[in-house]
């Protein structure tokens, strides 16, 4: 399951990444694997989406979330 | 440590570095930029206690010390270059209490340089707030480095900020974080010898990104080359190794130091503000209410102000002309200097209003919901979701829009919103367009309610907007960019304005626009007035002695004798030769040499048009004989045809010529300032008058 699958409202917990250049950043900006993620909202137009992770919400595109593979 | 104390403000957006930055040296700050990027680089001063003063330089916000764009690419710039002016001897960590994980990380990494750093630990009535305490000395004793607690936005601890600073050693006593050394051992041991490295980490780094960093020599890049080529280093994998590292060093210190007591299931106040402005109709209809506030405010709010700066101006050309001798050296000041200071000043309303709005919307954090909102749409034509804000800007005025297009982070975005913002019809074309469709579209109404003139003007706005929108998407094409389009954002939590901040930015800003763009506007207002007030040989003199003769005098009142000359000294000035002389190349568009004089003396703004048609045609220029210049125009004849010289096909390319035209010194000279290049504004005054010209040629041929 992908991160961009999730809908509003769904938690999960990141197992690994598909890409490793985006792993990188999206790491550094606390998606760790086994860090639990909470999806909050999607954006009007359907892209990108907001999720709460380690206590802060970030907001990624679709195409960036679907490199999270979910456990 | 003696004399001046060099420190950097570091940390992550968001963590309230500016805050901090603005409460610390208040007015006294200069703004400059960094070289090779766009980014503003804010320098200012601070006293100590001791009476020492201490220089601080606000470093652009980054999530890591790995850029992901050119502005973060300064932080590394700024902070690996030893033999760099700007390189500190202190380094302040601004870190997010409420958010402490994912800012230690690039405390973890700054730490490892061997510059003394000390954490400033901000937000931390926010972090009280939503359940998190933190054991400062704790914490300070762990990481080895001072933690002081304070809040920017109350300006709470600052004083025991400034005795930090004092009291902070001069060598880096930091604790280490992570063994740097076991992410690559024999390659980071070999740089470290050969280019003389003190830490490891910084030989890491070098390995990364030896390609960007500007100090190296071109040996000692291919030397590094060739050292990661040997020990199979990669640096995405070795980054990703090292961010894991550093997560798990934070982790077992925040385990010690940090208790989170959150109360599960209960929504936050920034959540539920979100429900509603992000809402799929709601959230549309309120930033369209808000865009279009930002929009009255530009382009009617300023309005009294502006009128006010024109009056002012009218009063003192009026008595410079009265106290000063008549002479050149008059009209040098009153036509060439306190026209172009005119022409300067008269943009700071609508620069300080819009700053203003675009201030409280960052400051609140609704900006970053804007990108949210807009990233889908915007990034079809290769624009940033914050794009639409100068896009929207370019209504009134591209000069402070464009301005307004630093707060986009990524700098191709930034560049592209540059590069199309004045191809939206703003107000300055509307006195021209007003004029050229009441000469030759007709008052009439078709199917009983919509005007045709109405019609045109309408046309033209949109027709700027589908212009905008396809030339952003050509040079989403065209330009290049190593840059890859992230959008992994942070949606900060939703804040009140800092009104002090707010004042801040506006000052800057028309600082900015006043000392750097302002001395470029100004200049080419005196080029512009010493052509159209001088001419070749002596064809002024000729002119003068025409029109006092006798005859001359019998026949016309004074006032016209007065308009008659100033007719005739443009069509001699060189302005006038110059507009003789483009004619060949107007004349397919369907322009007459006297247009051409109009298109040279309105770069100083495309308004002057109207003003310039009026002397060229000898009428009165205010706004009471907008009519006879508009008679005049429509009786105008072509000596050699006989026929009318505004017709419709004429009109229209003229409307068309204007549309695209960059006929506007004071966008080139902020396009300059803000790239601080002249290459940009060169492309864009190419693009949009090939552009404007190939437009024109079509509307004319095809309606001639």
């Amino acid at each position: 399951m992908k991160l961009s699958q999730l809908i509003p409202g769904q938690t999960g917990v990141i197992k690994e990444f598909t890409d490793l250049e985006m792993s990188v950043k999206l790491m550094e900006m606390g998606c760790l694997p086994g860090e639990s993620i909470v999806v909050e909202r999607v954006a009007p137009l359907g892209d990108p989406m907001a999720i709460t992770v380690s206590g802060y919400q970030l907001s990624l595109r679709k195409k960036e979330a679907s490199t999270i593979i979910m456990q | 440590m003696n004399g001046e104390l060099k420190i950097a403000l570091v940390g992550n957006p968001n963590s309230g570095k500016s805050t901090l930055f603005n409460v610390l040296t208040g007015l006294n700050q200069k703004i400059g930029n960094f070289p090779g990027v766009t980014v503003e680089k804010k320098t200012g001063y601070c006293k100590l206690p001791d009476q020492r003063q201490a220089q601080i330089t606000d470093l652009p916000g980054t999530y890591s010390f790995y850029p992901k764009s050119k502005d973060e690419r300064i932080v590394l710039d700024a902070l690996m270059d030893k033999s760099a002016s700007t390189y500190p001897d202190l380094i302040i960590f601004v870190a997010d209490a409420s958010n402490l994980k994912r800012n230690l990380l690039l405390f973890s990494q700054i730490a490892d340089l061997n510059i003394p750093i000390i954490i400033a630990l901000n937000m931390m009535d926010l972090a009280r707030q939503s359940g998190i305490e933190i054991s400062v000395d704790e914490l300070a004793l762990k990481l080895g480095v001072q933690v002081v607690p304070i809040s920017a936005r109350k300006q709470q601890g600052i004083d025991k900020l400034k005795e930090a600073i004092q009291n902070s050693s001069s060598v880096a006593l930091q604790n280490p974080s992570i063994e740097v050394e076991s992410i690559a051992p024999e390659l980071i041991r070999k740089i470290q010898e050969e280019l003389k490295i003190d830490k490891p980490y910084q030989a890491l780094q070098i390995a990364h990104q030896y390609q960007e960093v500007g100090f190296l020599s071109d040996a000692e890049k291919s030397r590094v080359a060739e050292l990661c080529k040997e020990f199979e280093f990669h640096s995405q994998k070795s980054q990703a190794t090292e961010t894991i590292a550093r997560y798990n060093f934070i982790n077992d210190i925040l385990f010690d130091t940090v208790k989170v007591n959150t109360k599960p299931g209960e929504e936050t106040t920034s959540n539920r503000i979100d429900r509603v402005l992000t809402h799929r109709v709601f959230g549309f209809v309120i930033f369209f209410a808000i865009l279009f506030l930002i929009f009255q405010a530009i382009f009617s709010w300023s309005e009294y102000p502006m009128t006010l700066i024109e009056d002012l101006f009218l009063w003192m050309t009026d008595q410079a002309l009265r106290i000063l001798p008549p002479g050149v050296f008059t009209d040098l000041m009153v036509d060439g200097v306190l026209a172009g200071l005119s022409g300067v000043i008269i943009f700071i309303p609508q620069i300080a209003i819009l700053f203003a709005c675009i201030s409280v919307l960052e400051d609140t954090g609704y900006m970053s919901r804007v990108t949210f909102m807009m990233d889908k749409i915007m990034r079809k034509v290769g624009l940033s979701g914050k794009s639409i804000v100068p896009l929207i800007g370019g209504f009134a005025c591209a000069v402070p829009s464009i301005m307004s297009a630093r707060n986009i982070e990524s700098w191709k975005d930034r560049m592209i919103t540059i590069m199309v913002t004045p191809l939206i019809a703003c107000s300055a074309r509307l006195p021209v367009y007003t004029l050229l469709i009441s000469l030759v579209v007709p008052d009439e109404k078709v199917w009983g309610f919509i005007n045709l003139q109405g019609l045109a003007l309408m046309s033209l706005y949109i027709l700027s907007i589908i212009s905008a929108i396809i030339v952003a998407w050509v040079m989403k094409q065209i330009i290049r960019s190593r840059e890859r389009g992230y959008f992994i954002m942070e949606l900060p939590v939703y804040r009140m304005p800092r009104w002090n901040n707010v004042l801040l930015t506006m000052y800057r800003s028309v600082k900015a626009f006043v000392f750097e763009a302002g001395k470029v506007i100004i200049a080419v207002s005196i080029i512009l007035w010493v052509l159209s007030s001088y001419g070749p040989g002596n064809r002024f003199e000729q002119i003068e002695s025409k029109y006092s003769t006798a005859i001359m005098q019998q026949q016309h009142d004074p006032a016209e004798i007065e308009r008659l000359i100033a007719s005739e000294k443009l069509e001699n000035s060189y302005a006038g030769v110059l507009g003789r002389s483009i004619e060949p190349v107007i004349k397919p568009i369907g322009f007459d040499w006297k247009i051409g004089i109009a298109l040279i003396t309105s770069f100083a703004a495309r308004e002057v048009f109207v003003g310039t048609m009026a002397t060229i045609y000898s009428v009165e220029a205010d706004d009471a004989h907008m009519e006879s210049v508009r008679e005049k125009m429509a009786s105008a004849r072509n000596p050699e045809t006989g026929m009318p010289v505004f017709t419709v096909a004429v009109a229209f390319s003229l409307m068309v010529f204007y549309a695209f035209a960059m006929q506007c010194i004071s966008t080139i000279a902020v396009v300059y300032r803000e790239t601080k290049s002249w290459t940009w504004p060169a492309i864009q005054f190419a693009y949009m008058t090939t552009l404007a010209y190939l437009a024109s040629l079509l509307v004319y041929q095809l309606l001639k």
